[in-house]
Parts: C-alpha cells; sequence; structure tokens
C-alpha cells in the first residue's frame, strides 16, 4: 500500500517537476513547482517523516514559493515573455543538458540498485527531531541561524531607505524660496 | 508603551459600544406593511392643481420645464377666447423625474405641486409617462385660497386687468399703499 | 501509520460525509448569520423576508448563485482562473481533518495536526494569489499581491503565538492538547498572549474584516474576485466562511479546552465554543474599520512579531523553570 502511495507520489513530483521546467509562462511554471514540493512532502510523510513533509508545505510550498509567485505577478510577465521563452527552449539548447542530466540520473538509479531497499517503519516524531537538532547538531542549527540572521541583516540594510534629502540647509533654502 | 495601551483600549470601547447596539431597537421601517409617515409637503408625485373657483391653474408659462434639471417636462401652450394661456398638453415622464421640486418653486401660479405620494411604480415604462389628465386634480392642493387671476391676470376681451367678474384690481407695484 | 489512510477513508466515511454536508451548510447558513448579525448590531433588521426570521434567504441566494451566468473573461488564464476558487475550498475542507470536534469524532488523529492545519491555511494564500493574477485585471492583481504579503506575513505570527501552547501541551496532536487542558486548565490563561496573536493572523489569514485588504471594495473594486461571477464567485465566498469556522474551531481547541465543559455533551460544547468565536468575527467586521495597507504590514511585523517571540520565550522559560 505504501510503495504503491510512494510510487504515484513520485510519478507526480518527477512529472510536475519536468513541466516546471518546459512551461513557458513562468506561473503555470511555479504552480507546477508547488505541486511537485506538495508530492515531495507526501513521499516524506510515507516514509515516516511526517514532520518534514509538514515544514516542506509550511516553508516550501506556503511560504517561499508564494514569494517567487509575489514575484512573478509583480513582474506582470506578458505573452512576449512566454515567446521569449519559447524560443530559448529550442531543442539545441536542452538537448545537451538533457543528454548530461540522463546520464546522472542512470548513474544514480544503477548506485539505488546497488543497495536493498528499505522502507523505514520508523516514525520519527517532532520531539526526535528537535531534540536531534538542539543535540548533536546544535552547531549546525547555530550556523544555520547566523547564515540568516546575516540574510535578514543584508535585507534591511538594502531595504532601508534613505533619508530624505534636507531641503532646509543653509545655502539651498534660499534657492528653494526663490 | 502608553499609547499602545490606549490604542487596545480604544478597540475594546468600540466593540463594547457596537455589542450595546444588541439591545437597542432597529430603525428599520418594514416598508410595504408599515407605510412611514410623509409630511404634507413631501416631495414625490406631481400633480397639476385647480383654482378654488375650479379652473386649471396652469398657465402654460413653460417656467416649470425650464427648471427641471432632467428635462422630464414637456407641454404645449394654447390660448382660450379670452386670451388666457393653457396647456394644450402637459406631459410629466416619471420616470426621468428625480422629485427636487425645483418646478414647483418655479410656478408662479402655484399649479404644479408635489404630493406625498410616492408609490407610483410601473411594470410599463411607458406607464410612467403621465399626461395631463393624469396630472390635473380636482382640487387646490397645498394653497386653498390662492387664485391667480384674482390678484394679477390678463385683460380679456372688453375688460382691462381686474375688472373681469370676481377679480381684485391688479396691485399697484408702484405705489407705497398696501 | 502508513497503511492507515485508506482505512482512514473507509472507517471514517460517515463522518467524512456528515462533516462536509455540515460545514458546507454551515458555510451557507454563516452568510444569513452574519446579514442578521450585522444587522442587529447596526440598529437594522438584516435580511427577514424569505422564510420564518429570514433563513430561506440562505435558500434564495444559494439559487441565485447557481443559475448566475459564469463568466469567464477572454483576457483571463483560462486554466488558473478556474483552479484558484478550488483550492481555498479544498484546503479549508482539509484542515477541518485534524480538529478534535469530540472524544472520538474526528477525521484523522494526526500527531502533527497543529502543522498540517499551518500548512492547509498557508496553501490557502495560493487561490487569492492566482485569482488574483489569473484574472489579468490591475485592481485583481493589487488585490492578490496584497494578499500574498499579508498571508506570508501573517502565518510567521501564526504559526509563532501556537507554538507557546505546543510547548505547554507538549504535542502537535490537538487531541492530546485538549486532553492537557483537562488536566491543566484552558490555555487562554497561560497563553493569553498567543491567543491575541492568534486571533488577529487568523482574522488576516481568513481575509475577513477588519483585514479584508486583497478584496477591500473601497479601494480595489473587489480585489482578486473582481471579475468572477457565479459559482467560482461562491465558491471563494463559502472558502471564507469555511476560513471562519476553521480559525474559531481552532481557537476553540487550543484556547478554550475543545470540547471540555460540565453538564452538556462534548459536542455540543464545541459547537457553543465555535459558535462564540464565529460571532465575535461578525462582531468585528461590525465594529472595527479596515487599516490602511502599511498599518497592517507594520502592525504585524513591529507588533506582532515581537509579542509572539516574548510571549515563546517566557512560556518556554517558564517551562524550563517548573521541570527543572
Amino acid at each position: 500500500m505504501t510503495a504503491t502511495l510512494f510510487y504515484i507520489a513520485a510519478a507526480v513530483a518527477v512529472i510536475s517537476t519536468v513541466l516546471a521546467i518546459t512551461r513557458t509562462n513562468a506561473a503555470h511554471a511555479l504552480l507546477y513547482l508547488v505541486v511537485s514540493l506538495l508530492s515531495v512532502a507526501v513521499i516524506f510523510y510515507l516514509i515516516g517523516a511526517p514532520l518534514a513533509g509538514a515544514l516542506e508545505v509550511i516553508v516550501y510550498a506556503g511560504a517561499i514559493m508564494v514569494l517567487f509567485v509575489f514575484v512573478i505577478m509583480m513582474l506582470n510577465a506578458g505573452r512576449a515573455t512566454a515567446r521569449q521563452e519559447q524560443q530559448w527552449l529550442s531543442t539545441s539548447a536542452w538537448t545537451l543538458p538533457a543528454l548530461l542530466c540522463a546520464v546522472l540520473l542512470a548513474e544514480l538509479v544503477y548506485v539505488l540498485q546497488q543497495q536493498d531497499t528499505v522502507y523505514l517503519d520508523a516514525h520519527i516524531t517532532p520531539k526526535e527531531v528537535g531534540i536531534l537538532l538542539y543535540g548533536p547538531y546544535l552547531l549546525a542549527v547555530e550556523l544555520a541561524s547566523m547564515l540568516l540572521l546575516a540574510g535578514l541583516v543584508g535585507a534591511y540594510h538594502l531595504g532601508r531607505e534613505d533619508p530624505p534629502p534636507d531641503r532646509r540647509q543653509p545655502g539651498t533654502a534660499e534657492q528653494t524660496d526663490a | 508603551m502608553l499609547e499602545a495601551l490606549k490604542a487596545v483600549q480604544s478597540q475594546l470601547v468600540t466593540l463594547w459600544t457596537v455589542i450595546q447596539h444588541t439591545f437597542s431597537r432597529a430603525d428599520t421601517v418594514e416598508y410595504p406593511e408599515q407605510k412611514p409617515y410623509t409630511p404634507p409637503r413631501y416631495r414625490a408625485r406631481i400633480v397639476l392643481t385647480r383654482d378654488p373657483d375650479g379652473e386649471e391653474r396652469c398657465v402654460a408659462c413653460n417656467l416649470c420645464a425650464a427648471a427641471c434639471p432632467v428635462d422630464c417636462i414637456a407641454l404645449q401652450k394654447a390660448e382660450d377666447d379670452d386670451g388666457r394661456w393653457y396647456a394644450e398638453w402637459f406631459r410629466i415622464n416619471f420616470s426621468r423625474c428625480i422629485v427636487c421640486g425645483l418646478c414647483e418653486e418655479a410656478c408662479p401660479t402655484y399649479a404644479i405641486q408635489l404630493t406625498p405620494d410616492f408609490e407610483y411604480c410601473e411594470y410599463n415604462r411607458q406607464n410612467m409617462v403621465y399626461e395631463k389628465e393624469d396630472l390635473l386634480i380636482s382640487g387646490p392642493g397645498k394653497y386653498h385660497d390662492y387664485n391667480f387671476y384674482r390678484l394679477a391676470g390678463k385683460s380679456v376681451h372688453g375688460k382691462d386687468k381686474g375688472e373681469a367678474y370676481r377679480e381684485e384690481r391688479p396691485i399697484d407695484v408702484k405705489s407705497l399703499m398696501p | 501509520m502508513n497503511d492507515t489512510w485508506l482505512d482512514i477513508l473507509i472507517g471514517n466515511g460517515l463522518v467524512i460525509a456528515i462533516l462536509l454536508v455540515v460545514l458546507l451548510s454551515l458555510a451557507a447558513v454563516l452568510i444569513w448569520l452574519e446579514r442578521r448579525l450585522l444587522g442587529i448590531w447596526q440598529d437594522r433588521l438584516g435580511p427577514n423576508r424569505v422564510g420564518p426570521l429570514g433563513i430561506g434567504q440562505v435558500l434564495a441566494d444559494m439559487i441565485k448563485i447557481f443559475t448566475k451566468e459564469d463568466w469567464i473573461p477572454p483576457f483571463a488564464d483560462r486554466a488558473v482562473f478556474i483552479l484558484a476558487p478550488t483550492i481555498v475550498v479544498i484546503t479549508m475542507l482539509l484542515a477541518f481533518a485534524v480538529v478534535p470536534f469530540a472524544p472520538g469524532i474526528g477525521i484523522s488523529d494526526l500527531n502533527i495536526g497543529l502543522l498540517f492545519f499551518l500548512a492547509m491555511s498557508s496553501l490557502a494564500a495560493y487561490s487569492v494569489m492566482l485569482a488574483g493574477y489569473s484574472s489579468n485585471n490591475k485592481y485583481a492583481l493589487i488585490g492578490g499581491l496584497r494578499a500574498a504579503a499579508q498571508t506570508v506575513s501573517y502565518e510567521v505570527f501564526m504559526g509563532l503565538a501556537l507554538m507557546g501552547v505546543v510547548i505547554l501541551a507538549g504535542s502537535f496532536n490537538m487531541r492530546e492538547i485538549v486532553q492537557a487542558q483537562a488536566a491543566n486548565g484552558w490555555y487562554i490563561v497561560p497563553q493569553f498572549f498567543g491567543f491575541v496573536v492568534f486571533l488577529i493572523a487568523g482574522i488576516a489569514e481568513s481575509h475577513r474584516l477588519p483585514f479584508d485588504l486583497p478584496e477591500a471594495e473601497h479601494e480595489i473594486v473587489a480585489g482578486f474576485h473582481t471579475e468572477y461571477s457565479g459559482m467560482k464567485f461562491g465558491l471563494f465566498f463559502i472558502g471564507e466562511y469555511l476560513g471562519v469556522i476553521l480559525i474559531s474551531a481552532i481557537i476553540t481547541t487550543l484556547f478554550f479546552g475543545g470540547w471540555l465543559g460540565p453538564w452538556l455533551p462534548p459536542l455540543v460544547w464545541f459547537c457553543l465554543k465555535t459558535l462564540v468565536f464565529i460571532c465575535f468575527f461578525v462582531l468585528l467586521r461590525a465594529a472595527i474599520p479596515r487599516p490602511r495597507y502599511d498599518q497592517l504590514m507594520s502592525f504585524g511585523w513591529k507588533v506582532m512579531l515581537p509579542l509572539a517571540l516574548v510571549n515563546l520565550m517566557v512560556t518556554g522559560a517558564v517551562v524550563l523553570v517548573q521541570e527543572g
């Protein structure tokens, strides 16, 4: 049962990812990406990591992708952009990367075939994840939080408004009055 | 901090004030069952009145048609044997009328008057066009004693102004006497 | 856990069917309830013509909305335009799966129930955004943009506000949270600030007044659903009311002891408490005017976020001290 659900979710993930790459309309591509993330979340749930699955939906599908869609809406990409995308997606452009990716995929499948398939029967609760994060992986968590803090400060710095030029400065005041 | 508390208090007071309205009576008048009181000088359906003698007051001066902001009044002047003017036909398109009352104010003879009757809907729009026989009532309206021709008028065959039957002499506006 | 999905579907089939019918009809009845309550609070009567107390208005509205012309503008992004209104209803209905209505009544006893609710409410944001985008209409686009920024911001505080409850109960499972409240008293007392933040974020998440900036009809026509008509508009409407019911039910579960209460059966208690919050949502609509967009954002980031973080820290510290 789990295996069937897994294969369905995996197929959905792969197909929607391919569609996300090939769509010329940016909003449609993003939608397929969201579907892909959702199916990955389902896979997480199926292999016994419900917390990771939920966080995948909340953080990636629910927040980051929303921001992506936000940007797409701000850019207001119309038909011209879609046509441009169409031109860029010419056969000569995608054949070589696709071949290289296929080679990698074949390798990956081969390597995975070497190992026995393991279905995790374990059910990882949020508590265990928390204990792991704040136990053995504390340093990684702290480093990641430092990185995020740096990003936050950087974003604040970039987004800060310049102080409005003071019109009442001596010298310029007479010019503006005149 | 104090300001924040004040803001919170303001919102809570708002909520409380609105909750108190749970127990206040609704101001709604349930119209078709419960007729609202319309004062005698309420402005609604337009009528053409007669003077106390039973003659039409309208002298077809066209002032009401000129005053009407939506041009819903149309009439045709005609003269009787005495040279007095009257409306050959008089037409008000109530689907245009905005019951502003400007025609009533413009009327020099109190002929056109607005009445408190506001229920004149029709299914057929053509029925909203009232002809003279629909507009003319048999009473003097709001001004029971006013008779235009007794105060001012037109000379008729063989008689000057004020010499006809039951007619007062016109007021000499150049004298100081009452 | 892994192969219970089908079991859940079959075993809970009846519960799901009943819940679906009850929720959808409740959402429809809320249209009437809201209009009546608004009428009462604004010294009016509200709809009172069709049937006793005007309850037939629900039916009349439904007939109207079903028979209206369902128009898709030729300039719209057709597929997305059709998809958008379904998302909000689907996600809102799915989120009800983790709500524990009473002992033994509920669809799924997910051990990450709270996170599932957050996930669904964050996905619901897509509905409004995609509607705004696909309508190809500048007012709809502005509404969609507002919705995106608003929901992404307020989701943060929503999640953070709930973490205080999670720390106290030690579980993401809604049912266990209610049971923890049976032992320790309702969480409205220790988590008052968490409740306030969650309530406000919940209003913002469900685009209800006073935070209905995505559809602010005084500024941007009807915002994201400007181009929608007929049953597609109806789905947005139902989705909004489902959101109201959902937020009320979650507040009841997390802060007001869910089904707990003396004398009456648990389910009745749950419904009563939820109804009170639904009425409170309507009261907010009747009483409080809509803030400006920048006011909404700065209120969120400068007041709600610090409040939620401080609440979380204090709760954590208190729990640590009590245990240590």
